[in-house]
């Protein structure tokens, strides 16, 4: 993985990144960008998904590094940090004694290559992207630098959540964030990612992976908090292949970029796995957040559990298109997906398309979709209490949303995620 | 004997019920397959005003010139061969007002549908299809006094150019689709309906629509208007005999309900396992009127049909209740629409569908509420049964909701028959088929109940009969 040199080159004449990436890159180049026509891009505004204008990541000078180590501001108490931007690490510390124990693989991704070439040969990018990203998962394996690869050999539980930041800085510049979670059996792992750009208004691209592997009986709780710039393109790929008993819960914040695209997948793998999927959207201006969600229960005795929840406001979008899919012989399958959208301007669009594909009989399958706006009782209420209008919205918003961070079930990354919500509504207006 | 073969026997449906033909005499057959002399042809049998030859040929090219919808729909479609296919014939009889003037054989053919003559006495009118003219129609006097135009649609462009030329192609374009487009150049058949103002038609218009000719396509043609606070309900079932080789029906039914007017239509599927059935349905629907789709599908290879309701006025009202039933080798690809285009517009839609032995049954949905309407709702419910483990069921449900005056809420559900209501039953002495039955009836209940009564009798007796092989 090359140094990034002073003045970067444009993205789409820049080639891959490294030795080793030229064929993700030529199939980068050969895939078309998405069309309106495509099912898996109905409802997205595929207009806006050019990528002519970005460059490859920007180099960060001193003054910069100083300042974003210092806004890289998690949790009170973690197990460990990892700071990067424009795909640089800037920092990585160990801060608690759980992530050193006998065998945990905690590694910048280049290293971990290196270092761990039998993890990285099984797992790196070894689910296709299958929701209509093939052409950006592609762009992202040949442009990725670097990242987190985490590994947590069997029975070990780490306690703290382990923290990852990725900040974006400069006009135009693009990074390739990756996060590989491998948990063996019953290890037990929570790992946040912070994505932040250093400019609040500055453009740019960020085009993300994150993959989680389940073992039998692990436990693997992942949060991506998105939070890049109002005029960032950002893509996010994730796929989660779940074991035996094995237990995977993924939270997505969307409270920045321009326009987002989130694909997730889940594959429930092994008989008695549990997939919960959250996701929240703290959606103003003229934001686009795009999440397709594929549930695929493969084995039979398999759970999941989606939540996604949207708040529009002014001219926002979202789009909501998830398919679960049961497979012929995955009896007792439980899959419930509900998509709830609450708009708060008469300029806000909501889209959902919630998909059932169900082919074995023995099953409990359910999903709901729903649309509506602030109750005028609920409003009218908290206003005769005194709290004024504009209080009492956001206080019903955030009420709205609290439902999907306390699934959760970790306090404290329940409250960031509330700040980061705040702060969000601070922005606004 | 396993459970699963079991209940896969019990539910098969006896087609044979409508398996039977006569020999047809068809003065008039425009041959095999689809090009412009064929439209020529049709045009000059049925003696049609140059606008509909003009019409019919646009169509034509319309058709050719799109791609199927594979992208989304099921690939089986690419089975379909046009050139396969006839695309118009017809008895060359007038369509006959007296019960006295149907030829025997015809006559026949109806006795073992079980039609007419016990139900005509409840039936405003009969409107039967037989191939592609109506070879039998009759409204009660006091319909007609009433003013109401109850005839096939070929004469009713004759007869009332000035009300169907208004209306004709207005709710679904030619264009709308490649099915809709190929209905509109080849159409033959179909009704055409107009209540007018404030009159309401007590007895529901029934028409009755078969194939009875081999690779013979069905492409009706229906229009129903209803003025200002009328009100209509019609109905339409189809029975078809088993062929071998694949025909395809493709109509196209298009429903105006001026203000304050209410129509019902209520359809009974039940073609062979063998037939295409692509069909759009749409319905206008002016200010405060009421339109509501009953849609039972029951036979066919691959149905594909999506009843909608454009809401254009104030407080207008659009509800699709819908029940599919999917068996070996069938798939229902049902749905509704919704497009609200008003304040204050109301959207209902429920669907039920029961999927058996190989049998796939989908739900495809679309609600649209754009920006700066108030007061719009939609409700939408879809309830899946699964009777085997081969069944498969799919819901794919589009939601677009804009602004803070509106509301949608969509539900849908898969299950299967609960083993315990099953065990109940049998410990109080029921069959485990009878038991099934009981339950499959259960689930669709209060469904069927808002069938008019004679189709949910008729509907009722289906799902028994489809169970009944298995008692004993």
């Amino acid at each position: 993985m090359t140094e990034t040199t002073a003045a970067p080159a444009q993205l789409l004449s820049a080639g891959p990144a490294a030795p080793g990436q030229e064929a993700a890159w030529e199939q980068f180049t050969k895939i078309a960008l998405p069309t309106r026509n495509d099912e898996r891009w109905r409802f997205a505004n595929v207009k806006d998904l050019d990528l002519g204008a970005y460059t490859q990541p920007q180099a960060i000078d001193e003054a910069t590094r100083e300042e974003l180590l210092g806004r890289s501001r998690g949790l009170e108490k973690s197990a460990g940090r990892m700071v990067f931007a424009n795909d640089q690490l800037m920092a990585r510390e160990v801060l608690s004694e759980s992530l050193s124990q006998l065998g945990v693989v905690w590694l910048p991704l280049e290293q971990a290559m290196v270092e761990h070439p039998d993890l990285f040969q099984q797992y790196f990018m070894r689910e296709e992207a299958i929701l209509g990203g093939q052409k950006f998962a592609a762009l992202h394996a040949s442009q990725v630098r670097t990242g987190t690869l985490l590994f947590v050999p069997r029975g070990v539980e780490i306690d703290l959540p382990i923290e990852a930041f990725h900040w974006l800085s400069g006009d135009n510049s693009s990074c390739f964030p990756h996060t590989l979670i491998i948990a063996e059996e019953r290890a037990k792992v929570t790992l946040i990612d912070y994505y932040e750009s250093a400019d609040a208004n500055a453009p740019g691209l960020a085009c993300a992976v994150n993959d989680l592997w389940l073992g039998a009986g692990a436990n693997v709780t992942y949060v991506c908090a998105q939070n890049w710039s109002r005029q960032t393109l950002a893509f996010q790929i994730n796929a989660t292949v779940v074991g035996r008993d094995a237990q995977a819960r993924s939270l997505f914040a969307q409270l920045g970029s321009r326009h987002v695209r989130s694909e997730s997948v889940s594959h429930l793998r092994g008989p008695g796995g549990r997939s919960d999927m959250l996701a929240l959207t703290v959606a103003d201006s003229a934001q686009e957040v795009d999440a397709r969600t594929f549930q695929i229960h493969e084995a039979p005795n398999t759970a999941s559990d989606l939540l996604y929840k949207n708040s529009l406001d002014d001219k926002a979008r979202t789009i909501f298109s998830g398919l679960i899919r049961v497979d012929p012989g995955a009896h007792q399958t439980d899959a419930y997906q509900k998509v709830r959208n609450l708009l708060l301007s008469d300029e806000a669009e909501a889209n959902s398309a919630p998909g059932l594909e169900i082919e074995a009989n023995d099953v409990r399958c359910t999903h709901g979709a729903t649309c509506g706006q602030i109750e005028q009782e609920e409003l009218f209420y908290l206003m005769s209490r005194g709290i004024s209008k504009k209080a009492a919205q956001k206080l019903i918003v955030f009420g709205f949303l609290q439902e999907v961070v306390a699934r959760l079930d970790q306090p404290a990354i329940t409250a960031k995620m509330a700040d980061l919500v705040h702060a969000k509504f601070e922005t606004h207006r | 004997m396993p459970t699963e073969e079991l209940i896969s026997t019990s539910i098969d449906i006896d087609r044979t019920r409508g398996d039977f033909r006569y020999d047809e005499k068809h003065k008039f057959d425009a041959g095999t397959g689809l090009s412009h002399d064929t439209i020529d042809y049709i045009v000059n049998v049925k003696g049609e005003p140059d606008w509909i030859r003009e019409w019919r040929h646009k169509a034509l090219d319309i058709f050719l010139s799109k791609p199927m919808p594979t992208h989304w729909a099921s690939k089986d479609l690419e089975n379909i061969i046009f050139q396969d296919i006839r695309y118009y014939l017809a008895g060359g009889q007038k369509p006959s007002r007296s019960w006295e003037d149907v030829p025997d054989d015809v006559k026949r053919t109806f006795e073992r549908l079980g039609i007419p003559e016990q139900e005509r006495k409840f039936l405003a009118g009969v409107e039967a299809q037989f191939d592609s003219e109506a070879v039998y129609s009759n409204i009660k006097k006091a319909v007609g006094e009433q003013g109401v135009i109850f005839m096939g649609s070929t004469d009713g462009l004759k007869e009332h150019p000035e009300i169907f030329r208004k209306w004709f192609g207005k709710v679904i374009p030619t264009g709308d689709n490649k099915f809709s487009a190929l209905n509109s150049a080849v159409f033959s058949g179909g009704s055409f309906i107009y209540v007018p103002p404030g009159v309401k038609v007590k007895h529901p218009l029934q028409a009755y629509f078969r194939i009875n000719a081999e690779n013979f396509g069905q492409f009706e043609r229906t229009l129903i208007i209803a003025d200002e606070g009328s009100e209509v309900m019609y109905m339409e079932g189809c029975t078809a005999p088993k062929f071998e080789t694949a025909t395809l029906h493709s109509a196209v039914v298009e429903l105006v309900a001026l203000k304050g007017a209410k129509i019902q239509y209520v359809t009974v599927q039940n073609w062979s396992a063998n037939v295409f059935n692509l069909v759009t349905k749409r319905a206008v629907a002016h200010e405060e009127a009421e339109v509501k789709w009953i849609d039972c599908n029951i036979g066919s290879r691959l149905t594909m049909k999506y009843p909608g309701v454009v809401l254009k006025g104030r407080k207008a009202r659009g509800e699709v209740i819908s029940i599919a039933l999917a068996n070996d080798g069938q798939h229902q690809d049902t749905g509704a629409k919704m497009i609200h285009a008003a304040d204050e517009t109301t959207s209902n839609i429920v669907s039920k569908s029961i999927s058996i032995g190989k049998g796939r049954s989908t739900y495809r949905g679309l609600v649209h509420i754009p920006k700066h309407l108030k007061g719009c709702k939609n409700n939408t419910e879809c309830d899946a049964l699964l009777i085997n483990s081969t069944a498969r069921t799919d819901t794919y449900p589009a939601i677009t909701v804009r602004g803070t005056g509106n509301s949608s809420q969509h539900e849908a559900s898969v299950s299967q028959i609960s083993a315990e209501q099953i065990f109940y039953m049998q410990q109080r002495g029921l069959t485990e088929a009878q038991a099934m039955s009981l339950s499959v009836n259960g689930f669709v209940n209060d469904l069927v109940r808002q069938f008019p009564m004679e189709y949910s009798v008729e509907l009722k007796r289906l799902i028994d009969l489809e169970m009944e092989g298995s008692v004993g």
